[in-house]
């Protein structure tokens, strides 16, 4: 995973509600063995619209993307991760996101930043027009015009955010906690500690 | 006095806990680990580029669902029948490599016990009461429909699990949806979990566990209660869960991965235990009244989207907030339609019954009960049952179902995920109105451009037979 520390440039300023991830990667995408290569099918239906706003020459390979509330509902598929960093988005911004599409973007190195509605509605206006900052260190966003946005993040997140740690790793070094637990529940609670 | 009642999904997340940290987060065991071929060959890769090894394989089962044919898949002779679709080959391939690469115990695309993996799970007794089960899909939250903690995960939370048997977790906020009274006569567990997301949302379960509470649970069968928890995640949460009961009890005893024995009795001991607590609070509460409860249909592209078949389609300017209208104008726009038109006259022309959601054998016996004797109306140009699994479609063979659905005109396919998602052939034309008993209706989520109506088994039954959206009950009762 790639260390994130500042994501700054152009915001797709793109607002949906309740974007699912059959939106942002439809089904038939998702018939691949590797995580590369989704780009081309990202918000595949709303790119039919030759006047859409991921393919503007404007917005076309922006690092950010600005949405509305509920971002990423729907199906667990990384996909939808995947194909957001082959669109070369490293960071969302929106007033909430799926609990699952956070964990995947996460994992992904992709930056979820939560902002209040008002934020947003002020980043959409901005992001028509100028770049946007957002400073993982100092969880901050900020425009050209001064605004300053500060937003939550879980300090674990946070530090293997701008580590670039491998989570799978940092279990495997837990390994005694974890056998202590399967001995403790091969005691107390037999059933669950094999499928027969 | 600090209280000490604790809610259900606090009890089966105290006795997961490995290890807690500072910040609350929290090393969860998993106790059992499904998978699947869509979402994992790139987890597997990653253990065989880093060197790693499946921590418990005999705590992992694979089966695949998502991209096969419902079409035979042998042929008389038993030769394997291809695959059009190369890369639909290429997934089923690579888990039939990487389950015996690693261990696991895998159940084959032709074998019986195949079928869906959230109704495979509870089947064959892997799925258990207060057990934590997890797949990177996120229907799992299905399996809480036995009082498990099941939630779906992406590739690599899937990973995770493979190498450690563990997820990082937060602790998830607890939410009470209580339904008060009896449903109406006629009414399924689909009906019911359809106009709880209408209620809720399909954000307002977000970061937290639904238990699902009230007499009505308590005296719906485990299928009913697996159909509610499986649409928990429309709902926004990951998980959703009826407490266990002897029901539950019942249901899982003799299954052939179940517990037996000394094992058994232990098990039966701390299930009877797994309830919340009197006094035992929830973060937030929903109570719904099951007279409201309407044979209930979907009119947009959410899930959210439900109305009852008695009424219209609603007019975009009726939702207060503006971006719900906004959505609203692009779902009409989309689905085809126009505030005011009623719900029962909606002409539809494909049919599927079918999905993690509704393919068990209940669901069937309901679909037979109207189709019996019946035939498919001409309007309906395609129409498929898709069992969940093999041993539901041997059973629903052993009760003559397939006969009433052949006989009605709809076509008696192999399991699996189906038309349930535009992956497999089993696909609904654009601008084509589906009446579709499975859990999402999102843009082209069928396949591009097609129109998708949640309803229940009997409903798509009742829609088959009059090719149009209809009030099941004006044909039983």
């Amino acid at each position: 995973m790639n260390p994130i520390r500042q994501v700054s440039g152009r915001a797709i300023p793109f607002g949906r509600k309740n974007v699912d991830t059959d939106v942002i990667i439809p089904a038939r995408w998702l018939k691949t063995i590797t995580r590369e290569g989704l780009g081309k099918g990202a918000f595949e239906a709303l790119r039919e619209d030759p006047a859409n706003i991921f393919d503007s020459a404007e917005f076309a390979g922006s690092p950010i993307l600005i949405a509305g509330d509920n971002f990423g509902c729907g199906s667990s598929r990384e996909h939808a991760a995947w194909a957001l960093l082959d669109l070369g988005i490293t960071c969302v911004i929106a007033p909430s996101f799926s609990d699952i599409f956070s964990g995947n973007a996460f994992k992904n190195g992709i930056l979820t930043v939560c902002l209040p509605q008002e934020a947003i509605d002020r980043l959409m206006e901005v992001a028509q027009e100028q770049p946007i900052d957002i400073d993982l260190e100092t969880q901050t966003v900020t425009t050209p015009f001064q605004d300053r946005f500060s937003f939550e993040i879980d300090p674990f997140r946070k530090h293997c955010l701008l580590e670039g740690l491998d989570e799978v790793g940092l279990t495997l070094a837990r390994d005694a906690a974890i056998a202590a637990h399967e001995a403790k529940v091969a005691q107390n609670l037999p059933f669950l500690a094999g499928a027969a | 006095m600090t209280n000490t009642a604790r809610t259900l999904y606090e009890k089966i997340w105290d006795a997961h806990v490995v290890e807690r940290r500072d910040d609350g987060t929290c090393l969860i065991y998993i106790d059992r680990h499904l998978v699947h071929e869509v979402t994992s060959p790139q987890a597997f890769e990653s253990l065989r580029t880093s060197g790693r090894k499946v921590r418990r394989p005999d705590l992992t089962l694979a089966v695949p669902d998502h991209n096969l044919p419902t079409t035979p898949r042998r042929t008389a002779t038993g030769a394997r029948v291809p695959i059009a679709d190369a890369e639909s080959a290429q997934q089923l391939e690579a888990l039939e490599a990487n389950a015996p690469a690693f261990g696991i115990r895998y159940i084959g695309d032709a074998d019986a016990e195949q079928g869906i993996v959230h109704v495979v799970g509870p089947e064959q007794g892997f799925s258990l009461p207060g057990a934590t089960i997890v797949c990177g899909d996120s229907h799992t939250a299905c399996h809480g429909g036995l009082g498990a903690l099941a939630f779906g995960i992406g590739t690599s939370e899937v990973e995770h699990v493979l190498a450690t048997q563990t997820l990082l977790l937060k602790q998830s906020k607890t939410m009470e949806v209580r339904v008060e009274g009896d449903l109406p006569a006629g009414l399924s567990s689909k009906d019911l979990i359809l106009h709880i997301i209408g209620v809720v949302g399909t954000a307002g379960g977000t970061g937290h566990v639904i238990e699902y509470r009230g007499k009505v649970f308590e005296e719906m069968s485990i299928e009913g209660r697996l159909t509610v928890c499986n649409m928990s995640i429309e709902a926004g949460a990951r998980a959703g869960l009826v407490a266990p009961d002897a029901k539950t009890i019942a249901y899982v005893q003799g299954r052939p991965m179940a517990p037996k024995g000394e094992a058994w009795d232990k098990a039966v001991a701390w299930w009877n235990s797994l309830r919340t607590d009197e006094g035992a609070t929830f973060d937030k509460s929903v109570v719904i009244n099951a007279a409201d409860v309407q044979p209930t249909v979907t009119w947009g592209t959410s899930p959210e989207d439900t109305v009852a078949i008695g009424g219209v389609v609603p007019a975009p300017e009726s939702f207060a907030d503006a971006s719900k209208q906004d959505a609203a104008r692009k779902s009409l726009e989309y689905m085809g339609l126009t505030p005011g038109q009623r719900m029962d006259e909606l002409e539809v022309q494909n049919i599927f019954i079918g999905s993690c959601t509704n393919s068990r054998i209940e669901d069937l016996r309901a679909a037979a009960e109207v189709l019996k004797g019946r035939k498919k109306h001409p309007n309906i140009k395609w129409a498929i049952i898709v069992p969940g699994s093999g041993l539901v479609k041997a059973q629903a063979e052993a009760e003559g179902l397939d006969k009433i659905f052949v006989e009605a005109g709809i076509e008696w396919r192999e399991p699996g995920c189906s038309a349930c998602l535009g992956m497999n052939p089993d696909k609904v034309p654009a601008g084509e109105r589906c009446a579709s008993t499975s859990n999402r209706n999102f843009v082209g989520r069928q396949g591009p451009g097609a129109r998708t109506h949640l309803v229940s088994p009997a409903m798509a039954a009742a829609a088959a037979v009059t090719g149009k959206l209809t009030d099941v009950r004006s044909l039983t009762n």
